[in-house]
């Protein structure tokens, strides 16, 4: 084997906190090793010295043999190394050729050689497995397809190092999958590979090495064979982890009744006709590839748009009229999908953030005038009972780590005492100790006697937390099943919109009740 | 070189932010006086002096402010809510022209002074608000840009304020020169100093630059404002209405400019002439940047647009340098200002 990457006692200071402590780290040919860490254990920071987007306080980065000058991208990228960025770095009104171009040629070249250029991606493409349609603007792909095309920029640019930041956040999880057979096959035929995660499993199905981060240090170094998911689930956060354990549920009466919704898009799929029921005190899952009309729904229930066709029903009655301020009074907790984008205002204030969604109460407003006493009294409680750290009353939430966002935004839905939860992709982007946190509130919320409906890409969590479990596929539910009958192959057929074996246990099941 | 974000703006670097952009536009702008063969820091003082020296210049300087600081709320308004009114100038004549037209009113000569002149303040400000209104309410419902639309509508106004003023406004007894009818006498503002030009609307817009804070920070349209223009999708997420908060932040702004031109033609001027405003509605954008959108700090960076003007118009006359050397400096502090801006909120590494 040959070495093609070396990380040499690699130290980054940010003001105060140590982002890497002599970090030392190396790749072979034909490799695949795992960067594993929580948010914030220094993964991105060390890839980015790597890349060159910081220069590093010490240490040096050797590929091939060769040193790289600090802090210059334009240099890793000609010694061979490729990055594929969490959040893409593509130009959306470009096209795919384009994109994959761009910065490959001197700019006072008055040609530019279309026709190579096209060549030498159909031949990557194809060598490597990755389909793409070189005139296909950015804009109308799918995050895979971006990704794919990330993937083909770095090898145009002969990578022979390819690091993947975080490749699967936006993925599904059959994309994830097919991006690591793919990986797989390139580390094959002779590429080095570095991917930075925080989720076990798909760092037990991929690498071939695992190296654990924690505090900007490097705690463990494992071949992938020789580890388990629960050692290196306690070796990433520092001690042992447990989700928590779900009793079974005691359904009461009907809260939330769905009945044929349908909605065009409004920035994502549309419904097309939508029925289902939930129960206080049990949580219904709906799991599903992401573009299938996930997001309108949670934007409906959310109060966020009323349906064109259709009704909803909380405990029997149409909302008054269908907005938020009438949802959340009617009983409805909302958790966002995106907790940066529609969860808080980074540039407000603590205190603000937590009333925004309950000005319309006379707890917080009189007279269209704000109760700030109250409000900042309610956050005061808030952040003590939900345990946000980092947070203060009148601190910008902006500087917030994920999981205490998500914790400020689940005190305010909780400290509500809503009827009916709306949970979406609660656990997106958290680590290990964060998700264990949000497991915990939201079946506490389902045992003090809410209706939970959990709207999840992620398997495990469906599993985890649902009684009953619905797919949605095109803008429709498949039927329900029963959490201890589903299976991921099961889950799989329903994504797909196979609904035979579900229809078949859903009857059973209704059978059994009946009894 | 490269830049990094800052984890923290420090409050005291917000506040320095507006002090060092001054100081850099006054250095660059030395340049300039330097070139243009005086000794800057005479002309500096020259600008100070006629400025503060004074009762007349500290007077003139008030009186210029005023203005300033209204359409300046107007921008700092409409901005924070992320309207980007650029209209101030258009709505700053047509509340100008609406009071003038209102004093036409048969039977208002006769009522107090007092109800005269809030009619008189309440209609300009209707003015204002009602032509921002219009590219709101296209930007709400077609989503057509309204930086566009406002800018442009600057100069239909002017035109239209051209077209009354040599029509149906036109005063009979101005020799032909193209002004408006006077505005009646009872709707004079009274003046605060004996002898001089300045007039009651410096209170009234010291008044509202408090009053704008107060509704920005401690009511629920201002909260809901703010959360529209910092995040439009998550304001909407929480349930506030975005159309109804736009089109109130419309009238809002667009009466605070509307307001500024009915108040100087009630203070200052009496009648309206195409050269009433030598660009205060511009202005006023100027000064809402360099106030950070900060609707107290509107007033300081107003009066220092004001110290400029009219101190650069005695400096000239005593050295011979161009009195626009006082736009240039006001414009060269927009510049610096978003630099300082940008340098509260990104440090730079090497």
């Amino acid at each position: 084997m040959t070495r093609v990457l070396e990380l040499d006692g690699i130290t980054k200071r940010f003001g105060a906190t140590l982002a890497n402590d002599d970090i030392s780290l190396h790749l072979e040919r034909g490799e695949i090793v795992a960067l594993l860490g929580e948010n914030g254990a220094g993964k991105t920071t060390l890839m980015s010295i790597l890349f060159g987007h910081y220069t590093a306080d010490a240490g040096t980065v050797r590929v091939h043999g060769q040193t790289l000058p600090p802090g210059k991208s334009r240099a890793a990228i000609k010694a061979g190394v490729g990055m594929v960025h969490q959040h893409f770095a593509l130009a959306g009104n470009l096209t795919v050729l384009e994109n994959v171009m761009t910065g490959t040629e001197p700019l006072w070249r008055l040609r530019s050689d279309r026709a190579a250029a096209r060549d030498r991606l159909a031949k990557l493409a194809d060598r490597f497995g990755l389909p793409v349609d070189p005139d296909a603007r950015i804009a109308d792909l799918s995050v895979g397809e971006c990704q794919r095309v990330e993937i083909l920029k770095a090898l145009y640019n002969e990578a022979s190092v390819l690091i993947l930041d975080e490749p699967t956040a936006v993925l599904t999880t059959q994309q994830a999958e097919q991006l690591f057979a793919t990986l797989r096959d390139m580390a094959a035929k002779g590429l080095s590979i570095i991917f930075i995660s925080h989720k076990l499993n798909e760092v037990m199905a991929a690498s071939d090495r695992v190296v654990v981060l924690r505090g900007g240090r490097i705690v463990a170094e494992r071949a992938t064979r020789d580890t388990s998911k629960e050692e290196l689930a306690e070796l990433m956060v520092g001690h042992k982890v447990e989700r928590p354990k779900r009793p079974p549920a005691r359904p009461g009466a009907v809260l939330l009744e769905a009945d044929d919704l349908h909605l065009s898009g409004r920035g994502g799929a549309p419904l097309n006709g939508v029925s289902f029921r939930l129960r206080a005190g049990e949580t219904l899952g709906i799991i599903g590839v992401s573009g299938n009309g996930q997001t309108t729904l949670a934007g409906l229930v959310s109060g966020l748009y009323p349906p064109d066709q259709g009704a909803l029903r909380i405990k029997g009655a149409s909302l008054p009229r269908h907005d938020v301020p009438h949802a959340i009074a009617a009983g409805i907790g909302r958790i966002p999908e995106d907790r940066h984008a529609e969860g808080v205002l980074g540039d407000m204030e603590t205190w603000e953030n937590v009333i925004l969604e309950r000005l319309w109460s006379p707890d917080y407003a009189r007279h269209g005038i704000i109760r700030r006493g109250a409000a900042r009294a309610a956050t005061e409680r808030l952040l003590k009972d939900y345990d946000v750290r980092g947070a203060r009353v009148n601190s910008r939430v902006r500087l917030l780590s994920g999981g205490n966002m998500q914790k400020l935004i689940l005190g305010r839905v909780l400290e509500a005492g809503p009827s009916i939860l709306i949970a979406a992709q609660p656990s997106r982007g958290l680590d290990e100790g964060a998700i264990a946190g949000v497991h915990r509130r939201l079946i506490e919320a389902r045992d003090r006697g809410a209706g939970v409906l959990l709207i999840s890409e992620d398997l495990d969590e469906v599993i985890a937390l649902s009684d009953r479990i619905r797919a949605i596929a095109g803008g429709r539910l498949s039927p329900a099943i029963p959490a201890a009958r589903a299976n991921a192959q099961l889950l799989g057929l329903m994504m797909a919109g196979d609904w035979d074996a579900a229809r078949k246990i859903e009857q059973e099941a209704e059978a059994a009740d009946a009894l | 070189m490269r830049f990094e974000r800052r984890e923290n703006a420090s409050a005291a670097l917000t506040i320095l932010a507006p002090v060092g952009a001054i100081l850099a536009a006054l250095v660059i702008a030395g340049v300039l006086i330097a070139i243009a063969g005086a000794n800057v820091l005479e002309a500096y003082g020259l600008i100070l002096q006629g400025a503060f020296g004074s009762r007349l210049g500290v007077t003139e300087t008030l009186t210029r402010a005023t203005p300033l600081i209204l359409t300046g709320l107007a921008a700092a308004v409409a901005f924070r809510a992320k309207l980007w009114n650029i209209g101030g100038e258009g709505q700053f004549y047509m509340g100008a022209l609406a009071v003038t037209a209102f004093g036409l009113v048969p039977g208002l000569a006769g009522a107090p002074a007092p109800v005269v002149i809030l009619a008189c303040l309440v209609v300009g400000a209707l003015a204002g608000a009602t032509l921002l209104l219009v590219p709101a309410a296209l930007k709400l419902r077609f989503g057509v840009d309204e930086v566009v639309t406002t800018l442009l509508l600057n100069f239909v106004t002017v035109l239209f304020v051209s077209l009354m003023i040599e029509g149906a406004l036109r005063d009979p007894l101005a020799f032909g020169w193209p002004q408006s009818v006077p505005v009646p006498d009872a709707a004079v503002l009274p003046q605060l100093i004996e002898r001089s030009r300045l007039h009651a609307g410096l209170l009234i817009a010291l008044g509202l630059a408090v009053a704008v804070w107060w509704v920005q920070s401690r009511t629920v349209f201002g909260m809901q404002a703010r959360a529209t223009g910092l995040n439009a999708r998550a304001a909407a997420f929480a349930g506030v209405p975005l159309g109804r908060t736009l089109a109130l932040v419309a009238c809002l702004s667009g009466g605070l400019a509307g307001l500024a031109g009915a108040i100087e033609v009630m203070g200052v001027k009496g009648y309206v002439t195409t050269d009433l405003s030598p660009n205060y509605g511009y202005s006023g954008i100027v000064i809402a940047m360099l106030a950070n959108l900060n609707p107290i700090g509107v007033i300081g960076a107003a009066l220092f647009s004001a110290v400029m003007f009219v101190g650069a118009d005695s400096m000239s006359r005593a050295l011979g340098i161009p009195s626009y050397i006082a736009d240039v400096t006001v414009a060269l502090s927009l510049l610096t200002m978003l630099v300082a801006l940008f340098l509260t909120q990104y440090r730079v590494r090497r």
